[in-house]
């Protein structure tokens, strides 16, 4: 007679760990990352003796002690009796303002280069090509040089423009000059101010810009307002009214209004005593940084974009076209959103290879957070590894905030599926 | 540029206790070669010659230490840093010593943990423009247009400088004397301001001297001397101790050429001692008897080496100034040999 007996009950080993390939993959897991932590501890231990070995225990406090040097670019008030901190902060909203700048420069040359790289015109697509293969395969480091060199060597200085016979003269009736120190332009004034606010008492923001640009959104808003109430009598009575005199009005007038309010008036830049005073003073190193960048960076894009575009079945430029679509509104309401999709994630890792690539900047002298917290702070206070892991974590929060964002934009265009 | 400080960094957090344990002394005679580092390229204090040998006043330094230490001047690894990259090379131990017109502060000496082993040239910061700018004194650079070499003493002067006279400027940071030089002459920048002997330096390179002058206005002290990290003493002694050799040398009278005549003939204990004829200084040092006479034979004594780069019948024709012997006027004033 046979009776049924439970199967034999597993009985756990410690030799299983190795030899059951049930337990091997997770013991090998375990141990690697066990080991990895160990490394990882030991550095850090290794890092924290030596330094207090050669009388440098880790700190931060030195970034509140006055930094004593001068930067030319400020976004934010700082003077040389700042503390390191404010200057580090100088230095971010700079990077910012170059990452900003480029990122925009570079997508709109980008998306015209990869566009007219597909273009049937012979001559058009050849040229896109060498402009895309000579600034990718050169170094962007010697592209921002290479520009900055030229603004240097070329541009007359602002000694030309003096005397009876000056070499240069200033352009647009007399009020751009372009020199070798960077474009001096008219700066927007206003002869009354409404005053600052104080935020965080670190940033003070203009009340005169908040109120211009409220009134510049509540215009836009209005206008979306009569475009709706246009759609809405289109779909009733099939007649469409008249509505871009409104709607420009909506966004212009009140704008107007505000400005002539707060006496808005430009001041024009003059050559006074070595330099041209007044005016807005775009920095050669400010532009030889954005310009390379921007063309640098347009390069890869402008290739992300073509790939998008091919990656668009040709049934569908073909369909919109028996529909009688021109060639333009094709690309824009056909091609170009569905490309998006193949376009948007390896554009964000361009946005973010700009991003650091802005690091480079000292090359041309433009203070961004590499110059500031990474160059002089670093060397005027020696403190390497304080300033260098402060600014690892800048820009890996700079990085992973342009991620987020461009992921979040990603999700919001990409293909719905059921 | 930006890769050397950061690999510096690293290699500080991780390899500092090799270097602070080891000796650098056993370290350079294990090498057989002294690692030293210079500017990038001043004319007269440090740069290659047209044989790419590096020569220069600075450089002599390092090659004094080197015969000292090693019995051979050539036996130096140069490395050019700049002005942002100095501190860590010495730090992490990439160099051994620095002889690069580096200023002598307190906070370099005391919180940035190294040791100046003296004084080698006693400078001050100066401002150079061209002469067509009609500008005779530094108060009237109101709204000038500075270059400046970024992580230097002389950037901090300028601001304090300028502040203090309620001046107001465009700083331009730049990297190495070089682009300075380049931005100067293209007209980026009035104004160039650096330690006054780089600033005759750099216009004995150009093409018209006489359209550049120096400001009479000097707005800093800089006494520049090498420097060596903190914590081996036995190294600075060395470094400190060959400078003062070749400044007691020309205060004796001692030069490269009567240096053979001298050992042999010499009545004065003291020249006896430098030289290795009486007493055991070399053995104190760790180093072999003629040390001093390896290091004078380098490249002569202070005065033949200053003859020699910077002196007045160079190009760059800077007078001895503050850098004369005691003897003459001057602050130059090694202790004694005993």
């Amino acid at each position: 007679m046979t009776t049924i007996t439970d199967p034999p009950k597993e009985s756990f080993r410690l030799s299983m760990l190795i030899y059951d390939t049930r337990y091997r993959s997770m013991t090998i897991q375990v141990v690697a990352l066990l080991g990895f932590m160990a490394v990882f501890a030991w550095l850090i231990g290794n890092t924290a003796q030596n330094l207090s070995d050669l009388g440098k225990e880790p700190s931060f406090t030195y970034l509140n002690d006055s930094a004593g040097y001068d930067i030319n670019q400020r976004l934010i008030d700082y003077t040389s009796r700042d503390s390191h901190w404010r200057a580090a902060g100088v230095g971010l909203l700079n990077t910012l303002l170059i990452a900003f700048l480029g990122c925009i420069t570079a997508t709109i040359i980008g998306v015209f280069v990869g566009i007219l790289r597909l273009s049937n015109n012979w001559i058009v697509s050849k040229i896109m090509t060498v402009y895309v293969e000579t600034f990718r395969n050169v170094p962007v480091l010697l592209w921002i040089v290479f520009t900055m060199a030229i603004m240097i060597e070329t541009l007359p200085q602002p000694n030309d423009f003096r005397g009876d016979n000056a070499t240069a003269s200033m352009i647009l009736n007399d009020t751009v000059a372009i020199t070798n120190r960077g474009i001096y332009m008219p700066e927007p004034l206003f002869s009354r101010s409404l005053g600052d606010v104080s935020v965080f008492g670190f940033l003070n923001i203009s009340l005169n810009l908040v109120l211009i640009a409220a009134v510049l959104i509540a215009g836009i808003v209005a206008s979306k307002k009569i475009k709706e109430r246009a759609n809405r009598i289109q779909e009733a009575t099939g007649i469409r009214p008249t509505t871009w005199y409104l709607r420009l009005g909506a966004v212009l007038l009140p704008v107007t209004i505000v400005l002539v309010a707060l006496g808005f008036h430009l001041g024009y830049p003059a050559l006074k005593g070595f330099n041209f005073q007044g005016g807005t003073h775009l920095r050669n190193s400010l532009l030889a940084l954005w310009i390379a960048l921007s063309l640098y960076t347009a390069a890869f894009i402008a290739e992300i974009v073509r790939s998008g575009i091919m990656s668009v079945s040709k049934g569908q430029s073909e369909a919109a076209e028996a529909l009688g679509m021109s060639s333009r509104r094709t690309m824009s309401l056909v091609i170009l959103p569905q490309a998006m999709r193949v376009i948007i994630p390896p554009m964000i890792s361009n946005y973010l290879n700009l991003t650091k690539n802005s690091s480079l900047a000292i090359a041309v002298g433009y203070m961004d957070i590499t110059a500031t917290l990474g160059g002089i702070t670093m060397n005027q206070t020696g403190r390497e590894l304080e300033s260098i892991l402060l600014l690892m974590l800048i820009y890996l929060t700079i990085s992973l905030s342009i991620s987020a964002v461009m992921n979040w934009y990603n999700n919001s265009v990409k293909l719905v599926e059921r | 540029m930006n890769k050397s400080v950061f690999f510096g960094a690293l290699t500080v957090a991780s390899l500092a206790a090799g270097v602070a344990a080891a000796s650098t002394l056993d370290d350079v005679k294990a090498r057989g070669k002294l690692n030293c580092g210079v500017t990038t390229g001043v004319p007269g204090f440090g740069a290659p010659d047209a044989n790419g040998e590096w020569a220069g006043f600075d450089v002599a330094v390092c090659r004094a230490v080197a015969a000292a230490v090693l019995g051979d001047g050539t036996a130096v690894e140069f490395i050019p840093t700049t002005g942002k990259t100095r501190f860590t090379a010495l730090a992490s131990g990439e160099i051994d010593m620095l002889a690069r017109n580096t200023t002598w502060t307190f906070s370099r000496d005391v919180d940035l943990k190294f040791d100046f082993a003296g004084v080698n040239y006693y400078d001050g910061q100066g401002f150079m423009i061209p002469t067509a700018l009609g500008v005779s004194s530094a108060k009237e650079l109101d709204g000038a247009t500075v270059c400046i070499q970024t992580g230097t003493t002389t950037e901090l002067n300028l601001a304090d400088y300028f502040r203090a006279n309620n001046l107001s400027y465009e700083p331009v940071p730049i990297e190495t004397n070089a682009e300075g030089q380049q931005q100067y002459l293209a007209g980026a920048c009035d104004v160039y301001t650096t330690d006054a002997s780089a600033l005759a330096a750099t216009r004995a390179t150009f093409e018209a001297p006489s359209e550049h002058i120096v400001l009479p206005e000097i707005i800093s002290k800089e006494p520049l001397g090498p420097l060596v990290r903190h914590g081996d003493n036995e190294w600075a002694d060395i470094v400190r101790w060959s400078l003062n050799a070749l400044i007691a040398a020309e205060e004796l009278g001692v030069t490269s050429a009567n240096i053979e005549e001298m050992e042999a003939s010499t009545t004065n204990p003291e020249i006896a001692r430098l030289l290795g004829k009486e007493g055991n200084l070399g053995e104190m040092l760790g180093l072999e008897a003629g040390w001093a006479k390896a290091a004078i034979m380098a490249g002569g004594n202070y005065g033949e080496i200053f003859e020699q780069t910077i002196g007045q019948s160079t190009p760059i024709g800077i007078a001895r100034g503050l850098n004369a012997q005691w003897t003459n006027g001057g602050l130059l004033y090694s202790p004694p040999f005993r």
